[in-house]
């Protein structure tokens, strides 16, 4: 029987193991060097990798954070199963990891996406990358390029971008000759799915970790993190930090820990988004004594969703910053369904109102019942995910309408005029970001 | 015997003959958009959720029966 061991790829407290061996600025690492690191992709029956990813407690990384045993296991056992889709789209704009990952590590996430076809009976991986990721193709090229001995064939298919574009139910619809648009479900992917046949698809970041608990085992992977929330993860830190980037770090890492690992702030911070533009705000004061685990994040309604962290400075104004986001999710909208398109459309102008002085309490009022009516009744998330961050948004902010009525603003000081001018802080706004960090800052903590 | 309703946001056009004939249930949003307070159907209403079904032009509303 295959039986898990340890190599020598623990670094400073046993990180860092996804990014073990990165060098900054460098290449995609060869298979050779990956082999050499990780050790060879283990041999393990469909039975025993699913039941050890079930013991790791291993979640996906995507921003549904779903348990990833009981995916495996609700395609395997089924006839017909299609190709495993590596959704590599990440439409979150200020996201960069799963670009990392497939652009300087494409060997553990293609390990770990054969492993997973091998688990649930497909015979073919399809790798779904977004539309302007040069780098990431030449990556993949060559990765696949190495491995077309391997029994499960890859395929790498580019798609157009859009923030929607990466919801699972739109990557299938695309690969299927649709749209990147989402579509109305049950019937899911892993029931029907690509070619309307039960379909595995994960984030890259998952397969990656998938990867290495098949070969060290389920007790290692639990080694770092918490009991509730085992393992490593990263996180793209941006925003008012000295060095933004991805890192790799254990769960149940202090908040305050994150932020140094990126260099610390760079200025005193008013507010943390959690999640990226997909998840919410917390005042900066609320981040003493929480730690990178969901039950402190749900404590201050918040969760760590696709692993973005965007720091807000002092010198920004956070209703302009989150006016901006929610005008960005509304222009998003796959415009499919009434709520979504209208309602979004109406919450963006009132946050756009509100953070320029020219509206007060009550239209914040209406924003919130709007809000409240849209939430579900879109065919995707979508709708859910923009509502949830504007409540955040006023929750966070809120206190400062009254001042925007009477003309001061954070991020001008009071009596200039507001407007569109005002939201340009350093660094510029929140919702000009796309692909934002340097993702060849890889140091861990 | 249990009755569930449910909107194809997708397929929905904000006719607005289900909440017509079904007020109970369906309200409009600010836009004519169905909402669903209440997804599960009383027994005395389920005569009158299949009629709205039907009546939908764009065959967007659905009832599960089971």
């Amino acid at each position: 029987m295959t039986s898990f061991g340890r190599t020598g790829n623990g670094g400073h407290e046993g990180l860092p193991r996804l990014l073990a061996g990165l060098e900054p600025g460098g290449a995609p690492m060869t298979m050779a060097a990956h082999t050499r690191i990780h050790g060879p992709l283990p041999s393990v029956s469909p039975q025993q990798l699913i039941e050890e990813v079930e013991q790791s407690g291993l979640r996906g990384r995507g921003g549904a954070d779903f348990p990833t045993a009981r995916k495996l296991r609700a395609v395997a056992g089924r006839r017909r199963v299609g190709p495993v889709i590596v959704n590599g789209s990440e439409t979150e704009p200020a996201s960069a990891k799963d670009r990392l990952l497939l652009a300087r590590l494409p060997h553990l996430v293609l390990d770990g996406a054969v492993l997973a076809a091998g688990a649930v009976g497909a015979s073919e991986v399809i790798v779904k990358i977004g539309s302007d990721t040069p780098e990431v193709v030449r990556a993949l090229e060559s990765a696949t390029a190495v491995r077309e001995h391997e029994r499960i064939g890859i395929q790498v298919v580019s798609g157009p971008d859009g923030y929607v574009a990466g919801e699972e139910s739109a990557v299938v619809h695309y690969l299927n000759g649709g749209g990147p648009l989402p579509t109305f479900v049950p019937p899911r992917p892993f029931e029907r799915g690509y070619r309307g046949r039960p379909t595995l698809i994960q984030n890259p970041e998952t397969l990656a970790q998938l990867a290495l608990v098949a070969r060290f085992g389920s007790a290692w992977y639990r080694e770092l993190g918490t009991v509730a929330d085992p393992g490593s993860a990263l996180v793209t830190i941006t925003g008012a930090v000295a060095a933004p980037g991805v890192y790799e770090l254990a769960f149940g890492t202090p908040m305050r820990d994150l932020l140094d690992a990126a260099g610390g702030p760079s200025e005193p911070l008013q507010a943390l988004l959690v999640g990226g533009y997909f998840g919410t705000w917390m005042d900066a004061s609320a981040a003493v004594g929480l730690r990178l685990a969901r039950e402190d994040l749900r404590s201050v309604g918040c969760s760590l969703g696709s692993g973005v962290l965007i720091a807000l400075g002092e010198s920004a104004c956070g209703l302009h910053e989150s006016a901006g986001v929610i005008a960005y999710l509304a222009e998003q909208s796959a415009g499919q369904c009434g709520p979504c398109v209208f309602g979004l459309r109406a919450i963006a102008d009132s946050v756009g109102a509100l953070a320029s002085g020219v509206a007060g309490p009550r239209e914040r009022d209406r924003v919130l019942r709007w809000a409240s009516e849209i939430r579900g009744r879109g065919a995707c998330h979508h709708p859910d995910g923009a509502v949830r961050f504007v409540e955040s948004s006023l929750r966070v902010f809120g206190h400062e309408i009254e001042g925007h009525m009477r003309g001061s603003c954070r991020a001008r000081p009071a009596g200039l005029p507001l407007g569109d001018g005002a939201a340009r802080v350093r660094g510029g706004r929140l919702s000009d970001r796309r692909k934002s960090g340097d993702a060849s800052r890889t140091v861990t903590a | 015997m249990s009755a569930t309703l449910r909107v194809n946001p997708i397929t929905c056009e904000a006719h607005g003959l289900c909440a017509e004939l079904l007020p109970e249930l369906i309200r409009l949003d600010d836009w004519g958009y169905p909402i669903l307070d209440e997804s599960e159907v009383p027994p005395d209403l389920v005569g009158l959720a299949r009629r709205a079904v039907d009546v939908c032009p764009t065959l967007a509303l659905l009832l599960d029966e089971n």
